[in-house]
């Protein structure tokens, strides 16, 4: 069990906020960690690493790395970290940036054929792909075999396909090499994909925690379909409201009668439901 | 016409050989703590460092000379320890050059480190490496055009000091005459064909070094993809 209970102050975008958690995670589990940006999901990834200091405890299998007397440093961890914007050594080979961790060529060998990079071995980094990058990034980061893999946002600068390959990827490494992996990630479908568990955090406070299906999806009671969106605009058409939401990439429409269209505002986050017809999929 | 004598020439090499190789050693873990620092002192630490850019060559060859001469404390303690003069000799040169060149080593290479991507040294210090092996093995070989920058303008730079040089070290033929002094004394004595000639040299070399740094820098960015 990984038990996290730590506080920082933080300086967030909307004023002084508290990050507060009280984590228990369990060990080989997958955490996905969510929230919009500036609710501490970094900050709370880079001091599991020991990058940054905070008050609490955090406690690893009964190993301690942080009370209120110490903090073990970054280095005497055993962690795995991917970076959103990579952080490979860019004056060694792909090949070396493994080995750079740990000299244990067969390991080094055997990351890079499961994520075919074995060809790509003696190239630098800066002539790969943003997807080559960030495999070899993971392979580095499982160097060292550790027990806890920390991913900030891994995939969020590629492209919608190299994303998928990339999951793939992933969830193949966390089953192999047994870590317990947190990833922070603000895709739904990704961390429906891959976690386990979903922490989602607002404003440095755990506001709800539980397994994808439990968090990711919204319907209720009788609703057959629940989507949560952007309002976009409310057009007046004759004597009625057309409300113009943003799901996901798809902008949608929705009628509102006049008390309904004053009650919301535009740029709000409201939720699409319906339970008068059974959906159903088509190719 | 005199046959050239290159003394001069060589004795500006070996000072400014010897300044960059000691001031390579002193300034990179100073500008490694500067680049990586949030501590409140660090503007005045980076004001002293910087002292000797804005400081006139006298007044800094004035201190030192008075820092170290044999009636101060320091040239006491090394006169009677060692046995070593500290001024008008070739160790106060290296002494003084050392001084008057340490921010055209510290500025670059602070410059170097702090383009640095964090999260790069972070990766470093995950992997288990400490400051020092992350230092060696990944900042450094990450800023070679800094570096390259920071070596060879202070080479240059000392190679063209003149006042503090004059100061600290008077102008001792095979001690402490080096070409920039050499030229002064040259035209002193309106031997101005001999004063070309020194100067010429003096003029193609620091613009040798200077074309080649440039180069070299271009030819890296271009091969890293940095336009």
């Amino acid at each position: 069990m990984i038990n996290i209970n730590i506080q920082k102050q933080l300086q967030g975008s909307s004023g002084a906020m508290e990050l507060n958690v009280d984590l228990h995670i369990k060990e080989h589990s997958f955490v996905a960690l969510a929230g919009q940006s500036g609710s501490g999901k970094t900050t709370l990834l880079r001091i599991l690493a020991g990058l940054e200091k905070a008050a609490g405890v955090i406690d690893v299998s009964g190993v301690l790395w942080q009370d209120e007397k110490k903090s073990v440093v970054p280095q005497k961890r055993n962690i795995g970290f991917v970076f959103q914007d990579y952080a490979l050594f860019a004056n060694m080979s792909v090949e070396q940036n493994l080995l750079y961790v740990n000299k244990d060529r067969e390991l080094a060998k055997h990351l890079l054929m499961l994520t075919e990079l074995s060809e790509l071995k003696d190239r630098l980094p800066n002539t790969l792909s943003g997807g080559q990058k960030q495999r070899v990034s993971l392979c580095r980061a499982l160097m060292n075999r550790p027990k806890l893999l920390l991913m900030d946002e891994p995939l969020s600068a590629l492209d919608p396909g190299m994303r998928t390959k990339l999951q793939h990827d992933i969830l193949m490494l966390h089953k192999e090499f047994g870590t317990t992996t947190i990833m922070v990630s603000h895709d739904p479908s990704e961390i429906y994909r891959l976690a386990d568990r979903v922490i989602m955090l607002e404003q440095g406070r755990v506001i709800q925690e539980g397994t994808s299906k439990e968090v990711l999806l919204h319907t209720r009671g009788s609703q057959k379909f629940s989507l949560t969106g952007e309002l976009l605009d409310i057009i007046k058409a004759d004597v009625i409201y057309i409300a113009v939401v943003a799901i996901g990439q798809q902008i949608v429409e929705v009628v509102l009668d006049e008390a309904e269209a004053s009650s919301f505002k535009i740029g709000q986050r409201v939720q699409v439901n319906t339970k008068a017809f059974a959906p159903s999929l088509s190719h | 016409m005199n046959a050239l004598d290159l003394e001069p020439f060589l004795l500006s090499f070996k000072l400014a050989g010897m300044t960059t190789l000691i001031l390579f050693i002193i300034a990179m873990p100073v500008s490694w703590w500067l680049s990586q620092t949030r501590c409140r002192c660090k503007p005045f630490v980076e004001a002293v460092t910087s002292l000797p850019i804005v400081l006139p060559p006298s007044v800094l060859g004035f201190y030192i000379l008075f820092a170290l001469s044999q009636n101060s404390p320091i040239g006491i303690f090394f006169e009677e320890t060692f046995g070593m003069k500290l001024v008008f000799n070739f160790t106060g040169l290296v002494i003084a050059s050392c001084f008057y060149s340490f921010p055209f080593m510290v500025q670059p290479l602070q410059g170097g480190f702090e383009t640095l991507n964090k999260n790069m040294l972070e990766a470093s210090y995950i992997a288990g490496k400490s400051r020092f092996e992350t230092l060696l093995r990944v900042a450094l070989p990450n800023i070679k055009p800094a570096l390259m920058t920071a070596l060879i303008v202070t080479f240059a730079h000392t190679v063209g000091e003149f006042g503090v040089v004059l100061m600290v070290g008077g102008s001792i033929p095979g001690e402490t005459k080096v070409a920039s002094v050499a030229i002064y004394e040259f035209v002193e004595v309106m031997d101005y064909s001999q004063a070309h000639i020194y100067s010429v040299i003096m003029l193609v070399l620091s613009f040798s070094v200077l074309f080649g740094v440039y180069l070299f820098n271009q030819h890296h960015n271009r091969r890293i993809g940095v336009s």
